[in-house]
């Protein structure tokens, strides 16, 4: 047990009494999941690239320390210095994004990741939350009725965002951005006739998504045609059936040999086999506690901007999760993206952890933060 | 443990002396207390929304997992996913029988090798030693495969158990074993115009096996064999005598076909020359094509037995009535004659029995063009055939349809069609007037087929006589079977050279018989291919000199098999049933005889 005196009044013991502690562990259990997953998966695939087998699972070490620091340090500040951050890296990372369109490395035929010093990154994954708290503000200006347009100003920063990111193209990161901004336009009090106004957009932009881009469209005929056509979602859905209950064992899958995703986009499916439903049902449980449980500690919230940056976060970090995990079970079309915390990928992983940080950080109890004593 | 950590009350916002120096604010304040309750309000229905996501996902996990630990081997069987059955190996493509539940196509589980040559050393080395095994593999091409740097390269498929006991007792590393399951005939050549054949990787590219390639994959009917039509005993007797007959009278190639005509069912389908389908790489052009389904001909006097319905159907002519075929017809630059020639006034039963062309040509002209066109069309033989083979011919239908292309397609010539249209086409006629189309799979038991009336119930019975006729004193008297009823029709085609024109020596022959014509049940079609005249055959090499007795000694073979009961054939009773009431002078009989 870790020993803090209730009276310690530093910032990490203030930290200490004041973050909510549930979803501290959850998201420590997620990352060691993740540690667990990526040592299973992603050696095969390593070896099969040509690489050391413990090639990703030495790198995802090495962005695991900074991200782990980068999480706690965000959970230190005060939801006025998150707003404030966010609000000096979030024109940083949309530069960078732009950048990608110019100078940036084409990988599977997008433009979506820069070289910095040695090192891929992917801006746009860190433009989710920081717009998830930027926005959050505005939306909560705009009903403060300082005179800041704030829905005005959401819009344009959406549109620009959503422009470049449909540039690129990156489609699922587009869906994202999209759905959580809209949950928090819906939260910021959107009346409900411009609600269904928006739903109809969405159905028409996925519509459009289909009749003007081809790499979309090629996508969902192969969802739709019976599924049999995707060679992952296949190798995905045998894996289940192969692991089961209690599953092959650890180290006994086969999946991860032939999937060329399998430590990212399918490590749910490498955990489905290996390990076997009830890991799965951990996972699953885990991603439902953090949302759920971040969602309880909002309602409790007096402060708009919180629950609405706050609820953003939770949204795009549970939305991810749902999504891949949605994939992996054949629920829905394939789209790279990856499972939070547990899928391979650096730029993923410093972006949770900012994102994650800036939630803990909110959902801290504060003296003005009200509700329930 | 850590005591739930208690907060201070929270402070008010706002002092009751702000209030009164700034009352804007109130209004501030209330507006935003209002927000957050709304906010509040939404985000319990989106976490709502949420929970019940992960609802869904867990059931789709439970879905997916739970089934397959029911089954007490896990299985990886592909696309065998929750339905795994036991310990009975999943079998990825369905077993084909006959209708007796005898096996045509089956699959075997073999041991495929590949190699990961990442792994491989030195692919010189590996490949000397693997030919020890395998010394049929080419040395120069394995040792390029073995060094290519590709993970995955087969070298050899469907090994026997021994070759993979070897080749494992080498200990090469980088070798590796893919179970596969191999598609085998048992019964080689015996089906293989019907069944067709799969490439190695077991998809169906001919045959039944391309045609009902998604019907023979589907996992959920997997250990359920698809039940062909085709009777065994049957196909094999019918491959025996054709076989028999190309090879005696030193034809290129030969057909046969057994349909049963109440249901369209294929009995026996033999398309000669033929192959082995486990081999169908070494089958020569010729072997691999189907005469029957595929080929299309001009059937010559065959199709006198559709010509003489037609005009009875129509009410052209009485069964009574009578034609001059005392001379040659002439039209433009052709000339009609008979080879059977009796120059005389011909009865429309003398017409079919002698195989008068003239009188036919005299017939269908009294019918017209636009007659016989939908006659024909009603009757199937201008469109392709129905059947469930991807190698089906389509029918070579004259452009310009006149009085001319009437006369001789009277006759069978003028327009090409398969053997098996022909057979569609005289079961109709044959069955009382019912044409249903041809099929390779079995149908269900004691249920009715359906089919489209072509012709009446008495032009029917008057045709089987008629073909009656043709055995019992006509062309086909070679094709009569001691103790069973058979009637049909030959028909002797010259064929189209390779510049147009008929080439008189390259003959086209065939019998369509139908029997037993007290209940007629079975067609069979004889066809041979360039058949030559033999000494026994007094140099003769037409119809009813070879296709006749082909069909004959079938009919002799299957009709016991078939449990068809015999009958005494010149009894009284049968003699009156054939009947057709009509009398011939008596002088006509001794010319027939002749």
């Amino acid at each position: 047990m870790i020993n803090v005196s209730r009276t310690d009044t530093s910032m990490v013991g203030a930290w200490w009494w004041t973050v909510d502690r549930w979803l501290l562990a959850a998201l420590a259990a997620l990352i060691f999941v993740g540690c667990v997953l990526g040592l299973a998966a992603s050696p095969a695939v390593a070896t099969r690239i040509g690489a050391s087998s413990m090639h990703f699972v030495e790198r995802q070490i090495v962005f695991l320390v900074p991200a782990v620091l980068v999480m706690f340090a965000m959970s230190l500040l005060a939801p006025e210095v998150i707003r404030r951050v966010a609000l000096v890296l979030l024109p940083l990372f949309v530069l960078m994004m732009v950048l990608t369109l110019f100078m940036g490395v084409e990988v599977k035929g997008a433009h979506r990741w820069l070289y910095l010093g040695g090192l891929s990154v992917q801006p746009s994954e860190f433009v989710k939350p920081l717009f998830a708290v930027v926005a959050g503000w505005l939306f909560a200006e705009q009903k403060a009725g300082r005179g800041v347009p704030g829905y005005l100003l959401s819009t344009v920063a959406y549109a620009v965002i959503i422009g470049i990111l449909f540039r690129q193209p990156d489609i699922g990161m587009a869906i994202v951005v999209t759905a959580v901004w809209l949950v928090q336009f819906f939260i910021a009090g959107l009346p409900i006739i411009l609600v269904l106004i928006g739903a109809a957009l969405a159905v028409g932009g996925l519509a459009g998504a289909y009749t003007l881009l081809p790499h979309v469209a090629a996508r969902i005929d192969k969802f739709m045609g019976d599924g049999k056509e995707n060679y992952q979602v296949e190798r995905a859905m045998e894996a289940f059936a192969a692991g089961g209950v209690f599953g092959r064992g650890p180290g006994e899958g086969s999946v991860k040999s032939v999937l060329p995703d399998a430590h990212t986009d399918f490590i749910f499916a490498v955990a489905g086999e290996e390990f076997g439903m009830w890991l799965c049902l951990v996972i699953i449980g885990l991603f439902a506690f953090v949302v759920l449980r971040g969602f309880a500690r909002l309602l409790t919230e007096n402060n708009l901007f919180v629950l609405i940056a706050g609820a953003g976060l939770l949204t795009q970090f549970g939305l991810q999760a749902v999504i891949n995990i949605g994939v992996n079970l054949h629920l829905l079309p394939t789209k790279g993206m990856t499972l939070p915390f547990i899928s391979y990928g650096g730029s993923s992983l410093l972006a949770l952890a900012l994102g994650m940080g800036m939630m803990l950080a909110l959902t801290r109890r504060r003296p003005e933060s009200g509700g329930p004593a | 443990m850590i005591g739930r950590f208690r907060k201070p009350k929270p402070k008010p916002t706002c002092t009751p002396a702000d209030i009164s120096a700034r009352p804007s604010l109130v209004k501030l304040d209330g507006r935003m207390k209002e927000a957050v309750e709304t906010g509040r309000g939404r985000l319990v229905f989106g976490g709502m929304l949420f929970a019940g996501v992960f609802v869904v996902l867990v059931g789709r996990l439970a879905w997916l997992t739970v089934p397959a630990s029911l089954v007490s081997e896990p299985s990886m069987a592909r696309g065998d996913g929750g339905s795994a059955r036991g310990f009975a190996p999943a079998m990825e493509r369905r077993t084909i029988t006959d209708r007796n539940g005898t096996m045509i196509a089956t699959n075997l589980r073999m041991a495929s090798l590949y190699a990961d040559t990442r792994q491989i050393g030195n692919p010189d080395e590996t490949a000397n030693r693997l030919l020890t095994v395998l010394p049929d593999l080419p040395r120069e091409e394995l040792v390029g495969r073995l060094g290519s740097g590709k993970s995955f390269v087969w070298l050899k498929r469907n090994l026997t158990p021994r070759q993979q006991y070897e080749i494992n007792r080498l200990g090469l590393p980088g070798l590796m074993f893919q179970d596969e399951e191999r598609r085998l005939y048992p019964l080689g050549p015996l089906a293989v115009h019907v069944v067709g054949y799969t490439d190695i990787d077991r998809r169906g590219i001919s045959g039944i096996e391309q045609t009902l390639d998604e019907e023979l994959r589907d996992t959920a009917k997997a250990g359920e064999p698809l039940e062909l039509a085709l009777d065994l005993r049957v196909q094999h007797a019918l491959r025996d005598e054709i076989g028999r007959s190309v090879e005696y009278f030193d034809a290129i190639g030969g057909g046969g076909l057994v349909l049963d005509i109440n249901t369209g069912e294929v009995l026996g389908l033999v398309s000669l020359p033929d192959f082995d389908p486990i081999r169908p790489g070494t089958a020569s052009d010729e072997a691999r094509f189907n005469r029957i389904t595929l080929g299309v001909y001009e059937m010559g006097s065959t199709m006198k037995t559709i010509n003489t319905a037609m005009v009875l159907e129509n009410g052209n002519a009485k069964i009574n009535s009578s034609y001059d075929a005392s001379r040659p017809i002439v039209v433009g630059r052709f000339t009609i004659k008979d080879d059977h020639a009796k120059n005389r006034w011909l009865t429309v039963p003398e017409i079919y029995k002698y195989s008068s062309n003239i009188g036919s040509a005299k017939m269908a002209v009294e019918a017209g063009p636009a007659v016989q066109r939908a006659f024909l069309d009603r009757l199937g033989l201008l469109k392709k055939a129905q059947i469930e083979l991807p190698e089906v011919g389509a029918p070579l239908v004259p452009r310009n349809w006149k009085t001319v292309e009437t006369m001789t397609i009277s006759f069978g010539h003028g327009l090409s069609i398969s053997p098996l249209q022909l057979g569609v086409a005289t079961a109709a006629i044959a069955n009382g007037g019912i044409l249903r189309p041809a099929t390779l799979l079995k149908r269900p038991e004691g249920v009715a087929v359906p089919g489209t009336r072509v012709v009446r119930p008495d032009v029917s019975d008057l045709m089987r006589k008629l073909m009656y006729l043709v055995v019992d004193e006509g062309t086909g008297k070679q094709a009569a079977v001691d103790g069973y009823l058979v009637g049909g029709k030959t028909g002797t085609s010259e064929k189209v050279g390779a510049h147009g024109g008929y080439m008189r020596k390259k003959l086209m022959t065939s019998f369509v018989g139908v029997f037993p014509l007290n209940k007629p049940r079975y067609l069979v079609i004889g066809v041979l291919d360039e058949p030559k005249g033999r000494k026994e055959t007094y140099g003769f090499a037409t119809a009813g000199w070879n296709s006749a007795p082909t069909v004959g000694r079938v009919i002799s073979r299957i009709a016991p098999i078939l449990g068809v009961e015999p009958v005494d054939d010149n009894s009284p009773q049968v003699q009156q049933v054939m009947s057709l009431g009509v009398h011939a002078p008596q002088s006509e009989k001794k010319i027939a005889s002749n």
